[in-house]
C-alpha cells in the first residue's frame, strides 16, 4: 500500500515543502487553514458538488473509443472526457474550487499563471462566476501560440498581462504571479493551476482534481464490471494525472505519466524532467527540475504550452521513486500525429498536451491483448491548438 | 563574535546606523564589481550585500531581474562569486553578505557552500526563498562555521513568524519594508516604525530595513527607526549610469543614514 501524503510540512517523502519569501508565509498558512476547514464544511462541499454538476457538467463521460481501439488492434481504450467539462479542460475543477475558497477568505481579487491558456480561461471563468476581479499572467511566446485563449480570457472580463522576460513561457508567468501575490497578498488569492508550488497547493489541487478518478471508478465498473489495467495521462505540472491516478493508487493497475519529449531528449529541447532533470528547489517546492550544474533553471521546449515547464509537481517524483507510477515521454512529432489520429478515428480533437498521452496509447495498446483495458485522461480539447497546428503544417488559415 | 556583529556593536556605541549597499555580482562584470565594492568602502559603507545571479529571481523587481540577466550572460555563478570574495579579501575587510536564491545553494550542497563561503571570507548569507522552517540544517551548519544567517521579516509577519525568524537570524534581521518585491515604491506612513518596535519586543539583534529605499531622504527617514539601511535597486540603476553618478549617489546615501 502506498502511503498517503503529504505530511504536516507538505512533504511527499523528500519532495514538496514551502520555499517562498517570508511575505507569503502567513498567506500560505491562512490558505491551508481555510482549505482544511472547507474540506470539513458541509455547506462548502454541497455548493462545490452542486456547481460541479450544474455548472461544469460533471460527471464527464467515460467513453469507449471503439474505432480508435479497432485501428490500434489491441487493448480496449476508454477516454475520460474532461474535454467536455465547461471551458474545455480539467482545469476548471481546480479553478472553481479555489475561486469558492477565495470568496470564503474574503479576497477581492484572484490571479493566475497560464501556459496553454486553459487554466487562465478556467480561472477567469471561476472569477466571473463568483464575482472576483481577475488578472492572468502569460508569457509572450504562449500568448502568440494560444491567441484564441487570450481572447477568451479577456471576453470573460479578466486582465491578461504579458510576461516578456526570461523564456517567456509558463515558468516566467509563475514568477510574475508570485511577485504580484507578494505585493497584493492581503487582498488577493493566487489560484495556482497545478499540483505544484508551496504547500498546501499540491495537496489542495489534488483534492479538487481527484473527482476525475472517483467518477472513473464508478463508470468503468458500470461499463466493464471491473477495473482497468492501465491508466495514462500527460504530465506538465501533473494535476490531470494525479486527478485520475490518486483514486487508484492502492489498486493493481499500471499507471503511466507522459512528459513532453519536445524535439527529443538528446537535443536538449524538451520538458522531460525525469529523463533530463535532477532534484532541485523551484517556485516554492522541492521536486525534479531541469537545471544546469550551477542550479540555474534551463529553458524548455514543447509544442504544447501546457507541458512546457522545467519542473513537476512534488508528488510525482515521490510516486516514481516508490515505483508506483512509470514515466515516459512523447516527442512533438508523436503528439502531433496523435492529435490527428484521434481526430480522424473518433471525431475528438485532443489538446496538444493531451495528445502526448494519446501518443503513449498508440505505442502501448497494440502490444496488449484485447481483454486489457486502458483508460486515458482526455484532459482537454484541441480547439485552442488548431491555429497553432495549422501554422506548424505551413497552412494559412 | 562575527565581523557583522562587531560592526553593529561599534555602530551602536557611536550612535550611528549601518549603511548596507547592494550590488549584483558580475553586473556588468566582476572587475567592475570589485571597483564598486572598494568604492563602497571608501564611501564608508558598513556592510556590502552581494547579489548572486539566478535565472528566476522571484523576490526581485525589474531592475534587479535585468542585472541578474546581465550577470548570467557574463557567466557568473555562485561558485564564481565565492571565488570573487576570496580574491576581494586581499584588498578589503569590509563585511560581505551574499544574497542568493536557494536552488543554487541546494545544487552546490549546503555543507560545501557553508564551508567554501566561510573559507573565502563571506560573513553572512541571505536566501530570500528559504524561510527558517526549511532551513534547519542550513542554520546548524552555518552556526558551526560561524557564518551569519540573515532571515527576512515583512509587514505581513505575525507574532508567530516574528519569533521564529528572530531566533533563526544571526548578524542582523532583514526587515522588508513593503509587501512587495525589490525596487517597489516605499510608503512612509509610520507603519514601519510600529512593526520595528513590535519586532524589538522579541529581540535585541540589529534590524536593517530594505526593499524600496531609493533616495537619500528615504534612507534618512528609515535610518531613524532601524539599525541599518539596505539600498539595492537604486544603486543597481546608478551602476548603469556610470562611475561618477554612482559614487556621488553612494556618498549622499552615506551622509543621509
Amino acid at each position: 500500500m502506498i502511503k498517503k501524503l503529504p505530511d504536516r510540512r507538505g512533504y511527499f517523502g523528500q519532495y514538496g515543502g514551502r520555499f517562498v519569501p517570508e511575505t507569503l508565509m502567513p498567506a500560505l498558512k491562512e490558505l491551508e487553514e481555510a482549505y482544511l476547514k472547507s474540506k470539513r464544511d458541509k455547506g462548502f462541499q454541497r455548493e462545490l458538488n452542486h456547481l460541479q454538476k450544474t455548472y461544469i457538467g460533471r460527471p464527464t463521460p467515460l467513453y469507449f473509443a471503439s474505432r480508435f481501439t479497432e485501428y490500434l488492434g489491441g487493448a480496449k481504450v476508454y477516454l475520460k472526457r474532461e474535454d467536455l467539462a465547461h471551458t474545455g479542460a480539467h482545469k476548471i475543477n481546480n479553478a472553481l474550487g479555489q475561486s469558492l475558497l477565495a470568496r470564503r477568505m474574503a479576497k477581492k481579487r484572484v490571479i493566475a499563471e497560464t501556459g496553454a491558456g486553459q487554466h487562465g480561461v478556467a480561472t477567469a471563468t471561476g472569477a466571473a462566476l463568483v464575482g472576483l476581479e481577475c488578472e492572468i499572467y502569460m508569457g509572450t511566446e504562449d500568448m502568440q501560440r494560444q491567441a484564441l485563449n487570450v481572447f477568451r480570457m479577456r471576453l470573460l472580463g479578466a486582465k491578461v498581462t504579458e510576461v516578456p522576460v526570461g523564456s517567456r513561457t509558463l515558468k516566467d508567468a509563475i514568477n510574475e504571479a508570485l511577485r504580484d501575490w507578494t505585493t497584493n497578498v492581503r487582498t488577493t488569492h493566487y489560484v495556482l493551476g497545478t499540483v505544484f508550488g508551496p504547500h498546501p497547493f499540491p495537496v489542495m489541487v489534488r483534492d479538487f482534481q481527484s473527482v476525475i478518478g472517483k467518477e472513473t471508478r464508478r463508470q468503468i465498473l458500470n461499463a466493464e464490471g471491473g477495473l482497468p489495467d492501465y491508466l495514462i495521462a500527460c504530465v506538465g505540472g501533473g494535476s490531470n494525472a494525479i486527478g485520475l491516478f490518486y483514486e487508484f493508487l492502492d489498486e493493481d493497475i499500471k499507471m503511466i505519466g507522459v512528459e513532453a519529449g519536445g524535439k527529443g531528449i538528446e537535443t536538449g529541447e524538451h520538458a522531460a524532467r525525469f529523463a533530463g532533470g535532477s532534484i532541485g528547489v523551484f517556485q516554492g517546492c522541492k521536486s525534479y527540475l531541469l537545471q544546469d550544474d550551477d542550479g540555474n533553471v534551463l529553458g524548455t521546449h514543447s509544442v504544447s504550452a501546457g507541458l512546457d515547464y522545467a519542473s513537476i509537481g512534488p508528488e510525482h517524483p515521490y510516486l516514481r521513486d516508490s515505483g508506483r507510477i512509470e514515466y515516459t515521454y512523447a516527442t512533438d512529432d508523436e503528439a502531433l500525429a496523435a492529435f490527428e489520429l484521434l481526430s480522424k478515428t473518433e471525431g475528438i480533437t485532443p489538446a496538444l498536451e493531451t495528445a502526448h498521452a494519446i501518443a503513449e496509447v498508440i505505442k502501448l495498446a497494440p502490444k496488449l491483448s484485447e481483454d486489457k483495458i486502458i483508460i486515458v485522461n482526455l484532459s482537454g480539447r484541441g480547439d485552442k491548438d488548431v491555429q497553432h497546428v495549422a501554422r506548424i503544417k505551413g497552412i494559412e488559415l | 563574535m562575527t565581523r557583522i556583529e562587531k560592526t553593529f556593536k561599534k555602530l551602536k556605541k557611536e550612535n550611528r546606523k549601518a549603511f548596507i549597499p547592494y550590488i549584483m555580482a558580475g553586473d556588468p562584470n566582476l572587475e567592475r564589481t570589485k571597483d564598486i565594492v572598494l568604492m563602497f568602502e571608501e564611501c564608508e559603507a558598513d556592510i556590502v550585500e552581494l547579489g548572486v545571479p539566478f535565472t528566476d529571481p522571484l523576490a526581485d523587481g525589474p531592475t534587479i531581474q535585468r542585472a541578474s540577466e546581465r550577470a548570467l550572460k557574463e557567466g557568473v555563478t555562485l561558485r564564481k562569486v565565492i571565488a570573487f570574495v576570496r580574491e576581494l579579501r586581499r584588498s578589503t575587510e569590509i563585511p560581505v553578505v551574499l544574497m542568493t536564491y536557494y536552488n543554487p545553494v541546494f545544487k552546490y550542497g549546503e555543507e560545501n557552500l557553508v564551508k567554501d563561503a566561510k573559507d573565502a571570507g563571506v560573513d553572512g548569507v541571505i536566501v530570500p526563498d528559504l524561510p527558517p522552517d526549511e532551513a534547519e540544517n542550513f542554520i546548524k551548519l552555518s552556526r558551526k562555521a560561524d557564518l551569519d544567517t540573515i532571515f527576512l521579516l515583512a509587514p505581513t509577519s505575525t507574532e508567530d513568524r516574528i519569533k521564529k525568524v528572530v531566533k533563526a537570524s544571526k548578524g542582523f534581521i532583514y526587515y522588508v519594508s513593503i509587501t512587495g518585491i525589490t525596487g517597489a515604491k516605499l510608503l512612509l506612513d509610520g507603519s514601519i516604525e510600529a512593526l520595528i518596535s513590535e519586532i524589538k519586543k522579541y529581540t535585541d539583534k540589529p534590524i536593517a530595513i530594505g526593499f524600496g529605499v531609493s533616495t537619500p531622504e528615504e534612507a534618512s527617514q528609515v535610518a531613524g527607526v532601524a539599525d541599518g539601511v539596505i539600498v539595492g535597486s537604486a544603486i543597481v540603476r546608478a551602476v548603469q549610469e556610470g562611475r561618477e553618478t554612482l559614487k556621488d549617489f553612494v556618498s549622499k546615501l552615506r551622509k543621509a543614514i
